[in-house]
């Protein structure tokens, strides 16, 4: 044995992570964190709302021209766009897959059923497909605004106006909230530990900061519709 | 003590199983659960039954070979193997359901006894250091920092129970493999196969069919020798490291 020698050559970094389950892991805290900064800035740009259309719409056409004249107009929200979909994709991919494999791991329950985990950890699944629909949902309504029903381009404020002075939508989109304060409470944590940062001495740091994140997060991205709804804002 | 159980009882690996109820009498408080289930074995011989199987071997905690998933809990209420667990863990008149780890990685060899083998492929893909036989060498020639030792030592005391496979709602090994891995990844004596080693048994985890981890922490929480969640965490961090540094 001493004699052996590894001859065979390695596959790709890229590669090696995507086909064990510790790197496909990591793929999903990584497009997971992206997905995370982007809401942060997403929520605050939202909550410029509480300064009237013009503020909005203004930062809306601001968004559009940022990094000019190095990027052509529009060109930096098109990076976003695709950065974003390539973060959404592989994690909901990686997020498919593993779930299957865990899934296919453990085949019989116990007949003795034990409560287990925390709520957010149990809902990771399901929250991640709640997730999924809103944001295709989303999409359709203010950012394509097929679904919207002013969809006037260019004027973010009126459409979102339009959209979230019906119950069913605001209480829809506050529900999708819910389950994103719930899996970014699992999901900043759980990455913490797949990007190898975690430790004891550090674990109360990172399970506060996580509860921080979906608790600002919830609250930041559901006071808009509720100010819409109540009338608070018009 | 007088206890009802409810025992899975499955004659071999492609039969179906089911739980099947006993009475049992006569129970001391200061029996182990094993010693226990002993009690109910020799009932059973006399009737002319068979005996339920299940696995044991050193009953002092210390070698890994007994299992059981009682009431829910791998191991038992108690953080200590079933060997060590004592039936004053329990109350006069309770039902005990007593089950096999579950694992698609651990199938059911008859009753109680399930096939563990896939921990020790684990072991051969990279659980050891590769060094010359002979003379013990000078106990002095490798100086090991003490916060290393010790993170070695923390990792070394797991016993390959399976607990932590038995416990995880994902039947992942991650915390096995994680204590394996750590244990000789910290230490001098380790470090020429410290990236093949995380590589090659995290490759031999996934093969054996066991899932990936959802941080549950469910093992750790299960665990009888008390290997922490962050065994996963820094095996993560190796993982990445190795699959970087081996990129040629
Ligand atoms: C496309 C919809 C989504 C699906 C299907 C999905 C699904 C999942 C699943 C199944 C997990 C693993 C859960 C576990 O380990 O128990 C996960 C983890 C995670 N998700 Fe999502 N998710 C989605 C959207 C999001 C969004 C919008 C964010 C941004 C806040 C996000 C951030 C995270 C993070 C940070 C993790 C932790 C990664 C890790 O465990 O290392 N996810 N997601
Ligand atoms: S990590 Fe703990 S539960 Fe898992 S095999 Fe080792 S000793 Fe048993
Ligand atoms: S029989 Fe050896 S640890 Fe329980």
């Amino acid at each position: 044995m001493a004699l052996d020698t590894r001859t065979e050559r390695r596959p790709s970094f890229a590669g090696l992570l995507w086909h064990s389950t510790v790197g496909k892991k990591t793929a999903m805290a990584v497009s997971g964190v992206v997905m995370l900064l982007y809401l942060v800035a997403h929520m605050m740009g939202n909550l410029k709302i509480f300064f009237g259309p013009d503020e909005l719409n203004g930062y809306g056409h601001w968004l559009r021209t940022v990094g000019e004249p190095f990027l052509h107009h529009e060109w930096f929200l098109w990076i976003a766009r695709v950065v974003l979909l390539a973060a959404v994709l592989t994690h909901a991919v990686a997020a498919f897959q593993l779930s299957r494999r865990d899934i296919k791991a453990r085949p019989s329950k116990y007949v003795h059923k034990k409560a287990r985990t925390s709520y957010a950890t149990r809902t990771m699944r399901w929250g991640g497909v709640i997730l999924a629909l809103f944001i295709v949902w989303h999409i359709l309504d203010l950012t394509t605004l097929t679904v919207n029903p002013r969809a006037e381009a260019g004027h973010p404020y009126q459409n979102l106006i339009a959209s979230f002075d019906r119950w069913p939508v605001t209480t829809l989109y506050i529900v999708a909230m819910l389950a994103l304060g719930l899996h970014v409470r699992h999901g900043f944590w759980s990455a913490a530990q797949t990007l190898g940062v975690g430790s004891a001495a550090r674990d109360r740091v990172l399970k506060t900061v996580a509860n921080l994140l979906a608790l600002v997060l919830t609250a930041g991205f559901v006071a808009v519709p509720v100010a819409v709804v109540t009338g608070a804002v018009s | 003590m007088k206890l009802t159980l409810r025992v899975w009882r499955q004659r071999d690996a492609d039969a179906d199983g089911g739980m099947t109820t006993y009475d049992v009498d006569g129970i001391s408080p200061d029996m182990s659960f094993l010693e226990m289930l002993d009690t109910l074995n020799e009932e059973l011989i006399l009737k002319g039954d068979d005996p339920v199987a299940f696995d044991h071997d050193c009953r002092e905690g210390i070698c890994g070979a007994c299992s059981l998933v009682i009431n829910g809990e791998a191991h038992g209420p108690e953080r200590t193997t079933t060997c060590q667990l004592h039936m004053r863990s329990f109350r006069d008149g309770d039902t005990i359901d007593v089950e096999p780890w579950r694992a698609a990685a651990f199938p059911v060899v008859r009753d109680l006894v399930v096939d563990r083998s896939a921990f020790d492929r684990i072991i051969q893909s990279g659980g050891y250091i590769t060094a010359p036989t002979g003379a013990a060498p000078e106990a002095h020639a490798t100086p090991v920092p003490k916060p290393d030792a010790d993170t070695a030592f923390e990792h070394a005391e797991c016993i390959g129970c399976g607990a932590c496979v038995a416990a995880c709602p994902n039947g992942s090994a991650m915390l096995f493999t994680s204590a394996k891995v750590n244990h000789l990844n910290v230490l001098p004596q380790g470090a020429p196969e410290r990236e093949a080693r995380v590589l090659d048994m995290v490759g031999r985890m996934d093969d054996e069919g066991f899932g990936g981890c959802t941080l549950a922490g469910e093992c750790a929480t299960a665990c009888p020798k008390g290997i922490p969640l962050f065994s996963i965490t820094r095996m993560n961090r190796e993982y990445v490291r190795a699959a970087r540094k081996s990129r040629r």
